[in-house]
């Protein structure tokens, strides 16, 4: 049983990064699901079981937290940014922005300072929260 | 402060041989130590040129912690949640990532130019970070 979940979480993990590495492209369930060895029933399911959120869901913290990355540390316009971590929608972008980090990406921007530390540790620690 | 210097850090794999065929033959490490001691098999490998600074690569299990305890460690590991990490340094961080992409190694990130330098990720079979800089010089 032991040997069957770690190659599971093994294989979501896998799926997992090949979101992070493609944040920007459209949600691709089919082809996750194939990196994952599953059905794609199988891997939102398991996904979910996981990591604690559906790969939908990891996926739009993501590109807010890429987001949240390029609106301090570079001088791109808000429309640049939104298009350029994938979502398709200026209003989209500014709701679920506002909805996952409480304040809109120019305030956000306002009082954000760019970070030093390696990318993999700023990606995963402020990539924001809804576990609470 | 009397310490000079980090001689050995560990990280926990799945399957040692796995782990030795890895970071040998993928990532160029060379093999350190390898000794069965019997209660555990002391494996650490270090960077060529490098032999002071090892790394552990150490298999969760009894009698060092109970099966569940163990069973829990590998499945913490194998999604990515356990934090093991490893940092490198390079002198070029495009051409190791060619080296390691044609070599088949799991890339987590491409090479990115940052602050402090221009680094990529990779994961270990096991679900372990590995972090590849080629580090601008400090200010």
């Amino acid at each position: 049983m032991s040997r069957a979940v770690e190659e599971s979480n093994r294989a979501m993990l896998r799926a997992r990064d090949a979101m992070d590495r493609a944040y920007a492209e459209p949600l691709d369930i089919p082809a996750l699901a194939r990196i994952a060895h599953v059905s794609e029933a199988h891997f939102i399911r398991t996904f979910r079981a996981t990591f604690g959120e559906t790969p939908h869901r990891y996926l739009q913290r993501r590109r807010v937290e890429r987001a949240m990355s390029l609106l301090v540390e570079t001088r791109r316009d808000v429309t640049d940014i939104c298009f350029a971590v994938g979502f398709s929608s200026l209003g989209t972008f500014s709701r679920t922005f506002r909805q996952i980090v409480g304040e809109s990406p120019s305030d956000f921007r306002r009082r954000g300072t760019p970070t030093n530390v390696p990318s993999c540790f700023t990606k995963a620690w402020t990539r924001p929260s809804s576990f609470g | 402060m009397t310490m000079n210097a980090i001689s050995r850090s560990q990280i926990y794999v799945l399957d040692q041989d796995e782990a030795l065929d890895f970071y040998v033959n993928k990532l160029g490490m060379e093999l350190n130590t390898d000794q069965d001691l019997g209660f555990m098999r002391w494996l650490t490998v270090n960077l060529p040129g490098d032999p002071e600074r090892e790394i552990l690569l150490e298999k969760p299990g009894p009698p060092a912690m109970d099966p569940a305890t163990a069973a829990t460690v590998r499945e913490l590991l194998t999604k990515g949640a356990l934090g093991g990490s490893l940092f490198m340094t390079t002198d070029d961080a495009h051409k190791t990532y060619e080296e390691l992409v044609a070599r088949g190694v799991e890339i987590t990130d491409e090479p990115t130019e940052r602050p402090y330098g221009i680094d990529f990720g990779i994961r270990d079979p096991f679900g372990n970070r590995i972090r590849i800089g080629q580090m601008f010089p400090r200010a």
